[in-house]
């Protein structure tokens, strides 16, 4: 489980996280945000149905792929999040 | 002391050197297996295509070898999968050549004449197709695509699960792979050859070479001129979707996973970085094929080179001067797996390449060179 620290600085932004409304902090990647709000998984692998979530935090293990405002498969750990954001985590492979 | 000694050592431990060790691996032979750890190699690289259609254009005899070789490729995927557990992801359920204008579907129909008019080459089935009946086998294509080519031998597989394969099913033979010693030199002696390697001396009966571009400068040893050339592809790598593909195209295809791979380019030249106009024309054709790869996230690009001969076919040589030893090019590594281990491996381990092996010879480019 993940806290924010106690002097973490930040405009608070409203997102929404599988139609959910969830607080984050400006300057927040979408994959940051999702582990303060305890999604430690945001999608299932298109191979074996396992659950994944956010690792590497640096643009290289794909692994927190996520749907960001409709479009599919962003890595969540490059993105910064935006107010109103539509975050959906994703089962499996996406559709083409 | 004296070098540590083979009955065969194969030079090369990429698709090619790794396809004859396996066909070897049975023949009760002390094998050893040399590579220099490269990994950027064309093995490491390639689209994965076990394809037919269009091969021996120039050179009859290729298309009977792809052909037997597609054939046999259920054969080594199955015994792979036994002995090691490792599943190349073999689908042939045929594949197909698009064509973007009705003048791209007249030259391919003109190239499959010409290359069935060949004397001595063998017809194999490919339908020319018009853009109602590809669209039938391949739903979603663009509006550009006037028709194709099909032909039912045609399809993938996942290369690097091949490779590994192939080296597990060696290890379990007991094959030796020694990995990361750079062979610096061949050098035949009166009754078997010195391999001279950065790390000290082995000796074998015999040797091949399956070196790829390597090739050029270790055959030179054994007296043999081997004109191969870098010829560089370019892969782009999209992200994993649900089944889109249902046939391979020789330039867009999906893994067994659902990752969609567009290939196929060709360049001469040798250096094996991506380049964003290849890239980019690559992009452009394959979403004119299919407008749905458009909204598809693009992870990233590789290059590779390819093993190319001046005929684009390869090269089986055994060598006059110094008997034992033998030379195998080939850039369709990945099709040929299966001819290389259950018909060239059984041949070099006899010691004479028979017959139907006779066209490969490297000296066929002899005469190209006198009059270049």
């Amino acid at each position: 489980m993940f806290v924010r620290l106690p002097d973490a600085a930040g405009d608070r932004v409203r997102i929404r996280l599988d139609g959910v409304e969830v607080e984050a902090r400006a300057g927040d990647s979408v994959a940051a945000a999702l582990l303060a709000a305890g999604r430690m998984s945001c999608r299932t692998t298109p191979v074996t149905g396992a659950a994944r979530g956010p690792y590497c935090m640096m643009g290289i293990c794909f692994e927190c792929l996520v749907t960001i405002d409709g479009v599919p498969n962003q890595q969540a750990c490059l993105t910064p999040v935006a107010p109103d954001m539509q975050i959906v985590t994703q089962r499996g492979a996406r559709r083409p | 002391m004296s070098a540590p000694s083979f009955d065969v050592a194969i030079v090369g431990g990429g698709l090619v050197g790794a396809s004859l060790a396996f066909g070897l691996r049975s023949i009760g032979a002390k094998l050893l297996v040399l590579d220099d750890g490269g990994t950027a190699s064309p093995s490491r690289a390639n689209f994965g295509l076990v394809w037919v259609q269009g091969k021996g254009e120039r050179f009859a005899p290729y298309a009977h070898w792809t052909v037997e070789s597609a054939r046999a490729w259920p054969k080594l995927a199955d015994e792979l999968r036994r002995e090691t557990g490792i599943d190349a992801a073999l689908v042939q359920n045929g594949g197909v050549h698009a064509c973007l204008s009705s003048l791209e579907l007249d030259a391919r129909a003109r190239y499959f004449d010409r290359l069935f008019g060949q004397p001595g080459a063998a017809r194999y089935e490919v339908a020319l197709l018009d853009r109602d009946a590809l669209s039938h086998r391949l739903p979603g294509l663009g509006a550009e695509v006037a028709g194709g080519s099909f032909c039912p031998l045609d399809g993938h597989c996942n290369p690097l699960r091949l490779l590994r394969g192939l080296h597990a099913a060696m290890a379990k033979a007991g094959v030796v792979h020694r990995q990361g010693d750079r062979v610096i030199a061949v050098e035949p002696l009166a009754t078997r050859f010195r391999i001279v390697t950065a790390s000290g001396s082995i000796d074998a009966e015999r040797v091949v070479l399956a070196a790829g571009l390597g090739n050029a400068r270790l055959a030179r040893g054994i007296g043999v001129e081997v004109p191969v050339r870098p010829n560089k592809g370019q892969v782009l790598v999209l992200e994993r979707v649900q089944p889109l593909l249902p046939l391979a195209l020789d330039t867009i295809r999906q893994t067994d996973e659902g990752t969609i791979l567009v290939g196929d380019s060709q360049e001469e030249r040798g250096d094996d970085a991506t380049s964003l106009p290849v890239l980019g024309a690559m992009a452009r054709r394959a979403i004119a094929t299919f407008p749905a790869l458009a909204r598809l996230n693009v992870l990233r690009g590789w290059a590779a080179l390819r093993v190319m001969t001046p005929d684009g076919a390869p090269i089986y040589h055994a060598s006059d001067a110094h008997p034992g030893a033998f030379v195998v090019n080939a850039h369709s590594g990945v099709t040929l797996a299966a001819a290389h281990a259950y018909r060239l491996a059984p041949a070099i381990a006899e010691g004479t390449l028979p017959g139907p092996l006779a066209p490969y010879r490297a000296t066929r480019f002899d005469d190209v060179r006198a009059v270049a």
